[in-house]
C-alpha cells in the first residue's frame, strides 16, 4: 500500500498549485492498481516521454502495467514527462521524477522503462533519466542505479540512444517483461551485485538488446562528407548473439489486455475505450514502419472483442469505444463485431433510448479503415448522430506514386467512397498525404490538389457546406522498411512542395491545406536512421533546453544543426543521403524478421512502380517473418473482407480494377499533439 | 424527476478542473446506470446542471449537481437512496464522495432557478503553509472594520477597481484558530476566495494558501439556509479526509 513515508506527495502538492494542468500529475484514474511494493519485488517505472494527455491512452504501456502488476515478483507504476513548468519547479526544489500512482521517487524503482513512439521525444528521454537521478550515461551506472530500458516501435533503431540506455526490447512486450523480471528478481535476491553480469544475462533473453555489449566501428569519411558509414557492429563477448530478434506474441487471444483500462480524470487525446482487434498488417505499404515490424497479422477472436468492449464500457463508464488496429476494416469479423457490440449495448440499457445509462448512445470509433463503399457504410452504422468529418489517407496524389508506395487506391474508388460519405450526411473530409516520397515529381504533388478539388466537387452535389482539408506530412524514411535506403527530401524541397500545393489550391474554395513543419521533419530524419554518433547530439540539444521537440513552440531546428556541427556531423549524411545496398545500416544487427533481400527487392520493385499483394489472403512471398520465427497469420477469414483489397489477385497493372484502401477517423478527434500541423490557409 | 446531490472534492482530486469534473460525473452516472434524461436535438447531452464552479486547486465539502432523471423514475425509500449514494461514491475517484441525495420537488409549470442563481453566499476556510501562525482574529477585524476594500481587477482587457467590502459578510477564525473562515457573497460579480486571500494575506503567494468551500447558502423567507445540509457524521469524516 501507499505508505506515506515513501510518497513525495506532501512535497509535490505545493508545486502542483503552481503549474498548468496539475491534474496531469495526480494519478487516481479508474483502473489504477494499488501497487504493492516489497523489497524483493522488481519495481518497474513505466514512462511515456511526452505529456500525460498523449501518454495515458498508450495501450502498450497500459498492457504492461497490468501484466507486471499481476506478477508476484513485480510491481509497476507510471510516469509521464513533466511539462516545462513542473520540471523547473522540481529542479528548484531538488525533487526527482516521480510515479503518478503513489508519487514515489523514480530512484525507488529498479527499472525506468520508456515507451518510444516517436523520435523527437528522445531529448525528453534523456531529461527524464536525468530528473530520475540516474547517471545519464549507461557506462557510468553502478549496482545501485536503475536499469534504463526502451521499447516500442522506435526501439527497432535504438542506436541514437545507445549511450543512455541499458537495454532495448524489440517487438511485443507481453512475454518478455516477465522474463526480464525473472532475471532481475534472481539477481536482486542474490544481493544485486555485478551489474555487468546481469546485463549479460539479460542479453541472453530473446528480444533483449544490450547496446554496451556491441562495439561499433566506423569507416573513413566518405568523400564529400565529414563522416563515413559503419564498418562493423560486433558483439564484444562470445556469449552475446550476433543478431537480436524481435518478440512476437503468437496468439492475441491469449492476451485480453488491458482488462482494467485506465480512465483518466482529465481530458486526454484519445478519451475513449480502446480495444485492439488485431495486431500486424501485411498490406505492404512501403513507407509504413508499423506494418513492416509487426508482421504477421494476428486477429483477436471476435467473441473476445465483444466481451472486452462490454466489460470495458461497464468498468469505465465511457460511451465511446475505438476498435483499434493498423487497418480495422480488414478485421475478418468487423461487421458482426460492430453489430454485436451495438446489440450488447442496447441490451445493457435498462431505460430506453432517452436515458444515459450504460449502452445508450454508445458510439464505435473505427480508426484506420480502408475507404470503400463497404467501410463508409460501416462508418454510417456506427456514427450515431454527428457526422461532421471523415478522414481518408490516400497518401499520394497519383496512381503512379501509389504503386511506388504500394498503397493501391484508384481514383474512381476514392471518388466512389467520397460520394458515399457526402450522400450519407458527412460534410467535411480530411485527406492525409505524404510529400517527399521516393520518385515524387511535381505532377504527383499537383495530383493532391486535383484530388482534393474533385472531392469538393462531389461534395457540392450533396451539400453547399462540403469542404476538404488536405493534411500533408513530410516523409521520413524508417528503419526496417523498403524505403530505409532512400535519401529524405531536404527541408527546402519539402517547403517548395508545400508552396506548390498551396498555390494550386489557393483559388479552390473549401480546400484547406495544412502541413507538418518541414524543419521538424528534418530533425525527425536525423534520429530515425541515426547511429550511436548521435548520442552526443541529442545530449547537446537537451542541454541547450531542447525538450518537448514534438511541440511546435519548443522546437527549433537550429539547436539540432548547431549540435551536429559541434560534433562534426551533418544533416546531409544522416538525413538526405541515399544509402547503398552494401552499407552496414545502424540497425543491421537488430531484426524484425524481414530478410534484407526481401526489403531490397521490394525497394527495387517500388522504383519499378510495381505493387505487391497482401500475403494474408494470397500465397506467402517469404518476407522472412513467419518462416523465420515459426509463427503464422491468425486470420479468421480465408478471403478478404467485403469491399475487396489489394490481395484479391487482381491485375495490379490495371489500376481501375483494384478497389481502394483508405483509412479514416473522425475529423473532430483531438489532434495528436498541438503541433501536428504547422499552419493552415 | 430531478435529484440534487451534495458531494465533496478533497485531496488529490482538488487539482482537476470544473470541466473535468463534469466528464467524471457523466462516466460515473453511466457506470452506476443512473437513468439520466437527455436533451433533445442532434447531439443529445445528459441533463446535468452543476453549481458554482470551484476553482482548480480548491477543495470542497459542499459541491452540488442537479440530475434530471428520465420520466417515470422514482427513488423511493431511504435504502435506495443510500445504495445510490455508496455506488456513486465508488464510481467517482477517491476524494469525491456523495454525501446527500435529495429529490427536488417538481414545481409544475414554473421554471426553477438554476442552482447557480439560487446560491447567494458561500463559506470558505483559508489556511496553508504561507499563513501559518497568522493572527486570524486581527486580520478579520481589520478587514471587517474597513469602510472600503478596493480590489483591482481586469475585465475585457481593462482595469477596474471594485469595492469588495460589501461582499464580505463575515470573517472569523475557526474553532482551532488555525484557519480563517469567510462568508462571502456570490451574487453579482462576487468575490473569489483567491481575491479574499490576497486582501487578507498580502504578500503571500496564492499557491501557498489552501482554500476549502464548506457551505453554499440560499435565501428562503429572509433566512439563509444551506442548499442541502449535511448529516453531522459525514461532515466529520469529510473534514478528516481533508486534513
Ligand atoms: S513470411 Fe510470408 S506470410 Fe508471413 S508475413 Fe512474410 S510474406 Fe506474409
Amino acid at each position: 500500500m501507499d505508505r506515506p513515508d515513501d510518497s513525495l506527495w506532501a512535497q509535490l502538492e505545493p508545486l502542483l498549485a503552481r503549474v498548468q494542468k496539475p491534474a496531469r500529475y495526480i494519478g487516481c484514474e479508474d483502473g489504477m492498481g494499488s501497487p504493492d511494493h516489497r523489497p524483493d519485488k522488481v519495481a518497474w517505472l513505466l514512462a511515456y516521454p511526452d505529456t500525460y494527455e498523449i501518454g495515458l491512452p498508450n495501450q502498450g504501456l497500459q498492457i504492461l502495467y497490468e501484466i507486471l502488476n499481476e506478477r508476484p515478483d513485480a510491481v509497476a507504476e507510471r510516469t509521464y514527462a513533466p511539462w516545462l513548468d513542473l520540471d523547473e519547479q522540481l529542479r528548484a526544489a531538488g525533487l526527482p521524477l516521480f510515479s503518478i500512482d503513489t508519487h514515489r521517487p523514480a530512484g525507488d524503482f529498479d527499472i525506468l522503462a520508456f515507451n518510444l513512439a516517436a523520435e523527437l521525444v528522445y531529448t525528453n528521454v534523456v531529461n527524464m533519466i536525468d530528473l530520475a537521478g540516474a547517471p545519464l550515461h549507461s557506462a557510468d551506472r553502478t549496482d545501485d542505479d536503475m536499469f534504463v530500458v526502451v521499447g516500442g516501435h522506435c526501439a527497432f533503431n535504438p542506436e541514437p540512444l545507445a549511450d543512455f540506455i541499458d537495454v532495448a526490447v524489440l517487438g511485443e512486450g507481453e512475454e518478455v517483461v516477465g522474463e526480464i523480471t525473472a532475471v532481475l528478481h534472481r539477481w536482486k535476491g542474490a544481493g544485486g551485485h555485478d551489474r555487468q553480469a546481469v546485463l549479460r544475462e539479460l542479453a541472453s533473453v530473446p528480444g533483449v538488446y544490450v547496446p554496451a555489449l556491441y562495439d561499433v566501428t566506423y569507416a573513413e569519411p566518405t568523400p564529400g562528407f565529414t563522416q563515413g558509414p559503419i564498418a562493423a557492429v560486433t558483439p564484444n563477448r562470445a556469449d552475446v548473439p550476433a543478431t537480436v530478434h524481435k518478440r512476437t506474441v503468437a496468439d492475441l487471444g491469449d492476451w485480453p489486455y488491458p482488462k482494467r483500462p485506465l480512465a483518466p480524470l482529465t481530458e486526454v487525446v484519445h478519451d475513449r475505450l480502446s480495444v485492439e482487434v488485431f495486431r500486424g498488417c501485411t498490406r505492404g505499404c512501403r513507407f509504413c514502419q508499423a506494418g513492416m515490424i509487426t508482421r504477421p497479422v494476428r486477429e483477436r477472436p471476435a467473441d473476445q472483442v465483444r466481451t472486452m468492449v462490454a466489460d470495458g464500457l461497464r468498468q469505465t463508464g465511457y460511451n465511446e469505444v475505438s476498435l483499434t488496429s493498423l487497418s480495422t476494416a480488414d478485421f475478418s469479423d468487423i461487421e458482426p463485431s460492430v453489430l454485436g457490440v451495438l446489440e450488447d449495448q442496447q441490451a445493457a440499457a435498462p431505460t430506453g433510448p432517452d436515458g444515459m445509462s450504460l449502452g445508450c448512445g454508445t458510439t464505435i470509433n473505427l480508426p484506420s479503415l480502408r475507404v470503400d463503399a463497404f467501410t463508409v457504410g460501416l462508418a454510417g452504422q456506427v456514427a450515431s448522430g454527428r457526422r461532421s468529418g471523415l478522414t481518408f489517407a490516400p497518401e499520394a496524389g497519383t496512381w503512379r506514386l501509389r504503386t511506388v508506395i504500394n498503397k493501391l487506391i484508384v481514383e474512381e474508388d476514392l471518388y466512389g467512397a467520397v460520394e458515399s460519405a457526402f450522400s450519407q450526411g458527412w460534410t467535411r473530409l480530411k485527406l492525409y498525404f505524404l510529400i517527399g516520397l521516393p520518385t515524387e515529381t511535381d505532377d504527383d504533388v499537383l495530383g493532391i490538389a486535383e484530388l482534393a478539388k474533385n472531392c469538393v466537387k462531389i461534395g457540392r452535389r450533396h451539400t453547399t457546406r462540403a469542404s476538404v482539408t488536405v493534411s500533408v506530412g513530410g516523409f521520413v524514411p524508417k528503419a526496417h522498411t523498403p524505403f530505409q535506403w532512400f535519401g529524405q527530401n531536404t527541408r527546402e524541397e519539402l517547403q517548395r512542395k508545400v508552396q506548390l500545393l498551396r498555390s494550386a489550391t489557393r483559388r479552390a474554395g473549401n480546400v484547406n491545406v495544412k502541413w507538418h513543419d518541414p524543419a521538424a521533419t528534418t530533425a525527425e530524419g536525423v534520429v530515425s536512421r541515426g547511429d550511436r554518433r548521435l548520442g552526443a547530439v541529442i545530449e547537446r540539444v537537451w542541454r541547450d533546453g531542447g525538450t518537448f521537440q514534438e511541440w511546435g513552440e519548443q522546437f527549433d531546428l537550429d539547436r539540432w544543426t548547431a549540435a551536429l556541427d559541434a560534433e562534426g556531423l551533418s544533416l546531409d549524411w544522416f538525413v538526405f543521403r541515399h544509402r547503398r545496398a552494401d552499407e552496414v545500416l545502424p540497425w543491421a544487427h537488430l531484426s524484425a524478421g524481414l530478410h534484407h533481400d526481401f526489403l531490397w527487392d521490394d525497394w527495387q520493385a517500388a522504383l519499378a512502380e510495381s505493387g505487391i499483394e497482401d500475403c494474408r489472403w494470397t500465397p506467402c512471398y517469404d518476407c522472412g517473418v513467419c518462416t523465420g520465427y515459426g509463427i503464422e497469420h491468425v486470420v479468421a477469414s480465408p478471403v478478404p473482407p467485403a469491399g475487396g483489397s489489394q490481395g484479391t489477385g487482381q491485375d495490379l497493372s490495371n489500376g481501375a480494377a483494384v478497389p481502394l484502401h483508405l483509412t479514416f477517423t473522425p475529423v473532430d478527434a483531438p489532434s495528436r499533439r498541438a503541433t501536428d500541423m504547422a499552419g493552415a490557409t | 424527476m430531478r435529484v440534487r446531490v451534495r458531494y465533496s472534492k478533497l485531496g488529490k482530486v482538488r487539482f482537476i478542473s470544473h470541466r473535468d469534473g463534469a466528464r467524471l460525473w457523466e462516466r460515473a452516472l453511466r457506470r452506476v446506470a443512473v437513468p439520466v434524461a437527455f436533451t433533445e436535438g442532434f447531439t443529445p447531452r445528459p441533463r446535468l446542471s452543476f453549481g458554482l464552479a470551484l476553482p482548480t486547486g480548491a477543495e470542497s465539502t459542499a459541491e452540488y449537481i442537479d440530475i434530471e432523471l428520465v420520466e417515470g423514475t422514482t427513488i423511493d425509500g431511504a435504502d435506495a437512496d443510500r445504495c445510490l449514494l455508496t455506488e456513486l461514491s465508488a464510481a467517482l475517484p477517491i476524494g469525491m464522495d456523495v454525501q446527500v441525495i435529495a429529490p427536488l420537488e417538481s414545481d409544475a409549470g414554473t421554471r426553477r432557478k438554476s442552482l447557480q442563481d439560487e446560491v447567494t453566499s458561500t463559506t470558505w476556510e483559508l489556511w496553508g503553509p504561507g499563513v501559518e501562525g497568522s493572527d486570524f482574529e486581527a486580520i478579520a477585524d481589520r478587514l471587517l472594520a474597513a469602510d472600503e476594500l478596493p480590489l483591482e481587477r481586469e475585465r475585457k482587457g481593462r482595469r477596474h477597481v471594485d469595492d469588495v467590502r460589501p461582499l464580505i459578510h463575515d470573517l472569523r477564525p475557526d474553532e482551532t484558530g488555525t484557519r480563517l473562515v469567510a462568508d462571502i457573497a456570490t451574487v453579482g460579480r462576487g468575490v473569489r476566495p483567491a481575491e479574499l486571500a490576497s486582501l487578507a494575506f498580502a504578500g503571500t503567494a496564492r499557491a501557498d494558501i489552501r482554500v476549502l468551500r464548506t457551505q453554499q447558502w440560499i435565501e428562503q423567507d429572509g433566512e439563509r439556509r444551506e442548499v442541502l445540509s449535511l448529516p453531522v457524521t459525514v461532515n466529520a469524516l469529510a473534514r478528516g479526509l481533508s486534513a
